[in-house]
């Protein structure tokens, strides 16, 4: 393994395990506060255990996103200290403001977690409300800088090569910014929805009947089914500035190798990058001009109009953008599924249905992973799209592999650990009253 | 005269929150390394207290490092480069004690105070918790100490000059990773006899306290005489420059005050002059670095961002402190005020 590939594993492993309590820290916040409103509407001491079961969960996780997210920072310089001495202040503006909204987040936690006889009601749910707010609002500002590696602006070089002035405004609101924050924030919330449900219907099967698991699966699986439903539209207004931007990202996401026009959509296929063909492909005409351009006629960008060392690895991109909207399609079945029951008037708690939504409960982690494979790995050779490349940044620290050997067992080990103390300790219902 | 640029100002607010670190989180960390230390039959009731004192605020105290990365790297990138370049072992092990700490103390707390004191799951999390906490002021010492020893940076090319080693394998800033530990330790005993409401456990940490202002003492000549080696700036900034004298009457006096009121049992002036010896300590330290972000080839001035990046980010953190200040004395007004609900 190269000293590259390794900070790159090290990289790709932080951020796939952050991820998963980064996007907790998102949706958890909204099912806890959803639960306390109705509680403090309706006084029913069910909603109100929800809310604390649920905090308890948060609790962990956030805890374990707070640092796997202190890890990252500083792994920004540890990996990549010549991204970071060139790109660091053009994308000052999001990472400070990220900053105060972590702060905010952290605080206000600290009330919610804490301060349930400290307190009144009132203060308590705005307390989760201002969690909510400031979690979204931090992912918004990473995502600001994610995008800006995937589309630069708002800076100037001098003649020397070095950075003369910055525009952090437009360096912040570059164009890939809105659509990330959309895209993610959606999915944020749907893939909870969807994890939490699933595990209450998993204790609904064993314990048919009991309050709590039912009014908790209602709340988490209408949560994850408005949000599974909203997210195509947040996709398709993704793909769209792909197209417009990072053309070579979109042309390895569809598998798609000639430039032309009426191109078609590839649903499935494995590229194979030697003979630049994509086999095994079941074609739908014209789709890919119209999903991209919004014209069955437009041209598109294939992969052979671009140099072999501009390209990403065709095949992981391909693929995990297949897995992604896979699993959203998914998702969505399950979501129209449950509101079709919902608008019958038929019980959500239907062992048939409470297995459908057991396995799709990973579903939403699935496509938040293979999303972010596609983000990343579509924008390889470069990590800044056009700018500079990923080799270009590595550190010139040898021997990469024990970190990230080291990182990986650490948080195999945290991970494992979460997964049982969240079974053991915080999903099992309360006794009833 | 110095004249006050955009960049001394962000190495300003990056010094105030080194010092609010200090003072909050630095006391987190020196609590968990006093339950590593917790004895004798009020063993429990030790470990109770530390838990209470921390639980609702370590994670906003813990975003002050956030902070303090986060502006080194959009300000000070050239810096921030080089010294993640070439402190990147101890860096690793202190983030993978902050990683620990962290998840250690949030298991813990899925557990019930029973549970807690006699199963072995969370016997273990506590155990880990606290060697986190004694091991990850140790190295975060060892990294500042480090920016001291000279990290040569060539400033055409921004390239580090490193073996990855010799940096921080040194006596002077393991010197000043045991002194960081002693000061952190002290913080927290300090704290927590003031905060301990009976008298009895009071009396623990106060002795404890004492005996931690006597390590930090020792450690702090310890440091001084490593650095006269290995870390000159820092020797001639400490004894000296025209400055030096009357910061260690400062610093000396509120240390020789704490300790008095310490052994008065006046524990809430205790506190405050404990905090004031931090703060005078941590700022003492960045005096003697200045005007070196990293000796010997970058300058605060050499290593700063564009103008164009440096107003933009300080207004934001004038508007950013607007909403944060307010906040953050509610979440200490609620946890630690006087007369808590529930004890």
């Amino acid at each position: 393994m190269t000293d590259l590939l390794a900070a790159r594993a090290q990289m790709a492993m932080s951020l796939a395990f952050h991820i998963i309590f980064a996007v907790v820290g998102m949706g958890m916040p909204l099912l806890m506060v959803l639960a306390e409103r109705r509680f403090l509407r309706g006084r029913d001491p069910v909603d109100r255990e929800l809310a604390r079961r649920w905090a308890r969960g948060t609790a962990i996780m956030f805890a374990v996103g707070a640092v796997s997210g202190t890890v990252l920072s500083f792994e920004l310089g540890l990996l990549w200290p010549t991204f970071m001495a060139f790109a660091g202040p053009i994308i000052g503006m999001p990472f400070s403001l990220e900053g105060f909204a972590f702060f905010l987040e952290a605080i206000f936690l600290g009330i919610y977690l804490y301060g349930w006889e400290r307190v009144s009601a009132r203060a308590h749910w705005l307390a989760g409300v201002m969690v909510l707010v400031s979690g979204t609002l931090s992912a918004a500002f990473v995502l600001c800088a994610n995008a800006w590696m995937n589309t630069p602006q708002g800076y100037t070089l001098g003649p020397d090569g070095a950075l003369q002035s910055v525009d952090l405004f437009a360096a912040m609101w570059n164009p890939a910014a809105l659509p990330e924050i959309l895209h993610m924030t959606l999915a944020a919330y749907a893939t909870v929805g969807f994890a939490v449900a699933g595990i209450h219907a998993f204790m609904l099967l064993r314990r048919p009947g009991d309050r709590f698991h039912r009014r908790a699966l209602g709340l988490a699986l209408a949560v994850g089914g408005v949000f599974a439903f909203l997210q195509p539209l947040s996709g398709d207004l993704a793909a769209k500035h792909v197209a417009e931007y990072q053309p070579v990202k979109l042309a390895a996401m569809e598998g798609h190798w000639d430039t032309e026009r009426c191109a078609g959509l590839s649903l499935g296929g494995w590229p194979d990058e030697t003979s630049e063909t994509t086999p095994y492909a079941l074609e739908i005409p014209c789709g890919l001009s119209f999903l991209a351009f919004g014209d069955p006629q437009a041209e598109v960008k294939g992969l052979k109009d671009f140099p072999v060392d501009e390209r990403p690895p065709v095949a992981i991109t391909h693929i995990a953008f297949q897995i992604m909207v896979a699993c959203g399609m998914a998702m969505m079945a399950v979501a129209a599924i449950g509101a079709y029951l919902r608008l019958r008037g038929r019980d959500l708690a239907a062992p048939w249905f409470l297995r459908l939504v057991v396995l799709s409960a990973p579903l939403g982690l699935i496509a938040i992973e293979a999303g972010w494979t596609v983000t990343e790995v579509g924008r390889q050779p470069w990590v800044i799209q056009g700018v500079m490349r990923t080799a270009e940044a590595v550190t010139p620290m040898p021997h990469l592999i024990v970190p990230f050997t080291t990182f990986t067992l650490l948080y195999v080990v945290l991970g494992v650990t979460v997964v049982l103390l969240l079974t053991r300790k915080v999903f099992t219902a309360p006794e009833e009253p | 005269m110095v004249l006050l640029t955009p960049e001394l100002m962000v190495a300003g607010v990056i010094l105030v929150a080194l010092v609010i670190y200090t003072l909050s989180a630095g006391a987190d960390f020196g609590g968990g390394a006093w339950t590593l230390l917790a004895s004798g039959p009020r063993a429990e009731d030790q470990r109770q207290l530390v838990d209470d004192a921390i639980g609702p605020i370590w994670e906003a105290n813990h975003v002050w490092l956030i902070l303090v990365v986060v502006l080194l790297f959009v300000c000070f990138p050239g810096a921030f480069a080089a010294v993640s370049t070439a402190l990147h072992i101890p860096l690793t092990v202190m983030l993978i004690g902050i990683v620990l700490r962290g998840s250690a103390f949030a298991f813990l707390h899925v557990y019930t105070h029973a549970e807690q004191a006699h199963d072995p799951g969370p016997r273990r999390f506590s155990r880990i918790f606290a060697v986190a906490s004694l091991v990850t002021p140790i190295t975060l010492g060892v990294t500042l100490g480090a920016l001291s020893t000279g990290i040569p940076v060539d400033r055409a090319t921004g390239l580090v000059r490193t073996d990855f080693i010799s940096e921080w394998l040194a006596p002077f800033p393991f010197a000043a990773g045991l002194f960081t530990l002693c000061l952190f330790a002290f913080l927290a005993a300090v704290y927590l006899a003031s905060e301990a409401e009976d008298r009895e456990l009071s009396d623990i940490f106060r002795r404890r306290a004492l005996f931690s202002a006597g390590a930090l003492g020792l450690t702090a000549l310890l440091a001084l005489f490593a650095a006269r080696a290995d870390a000159p700036v820092i020797h001639t900034g400490l004894s000296a420059s025209g400055w030096a004298l009357p910061l260690h009457l400062g610093t000396g006096l509120a240390a020789v005050l704490a300790i008095v009121l310490l052994w008065q049992r006046k524990l809430l002036l205790a506190r405050f002059a404990a905090m004031a010896q931090a703060a005078l300590i941590v700022g003492g330290w960045a005096l003697a670095q200045y005007p070196y972000l990293v000796f010997p080839d970058l300058t605060i001035t050499d290593a700063a961002a564009p103008p164009t990046v440096l107003v933009p980010v300080l207004i934001a953190l004038g508007v950013g402190a607007i909403v944060l200040v307010p906040s953050l004395a509610y979440l200490y007004v609620i946890f630690k005020s006087r007369g808590r609900p529930g004890h």
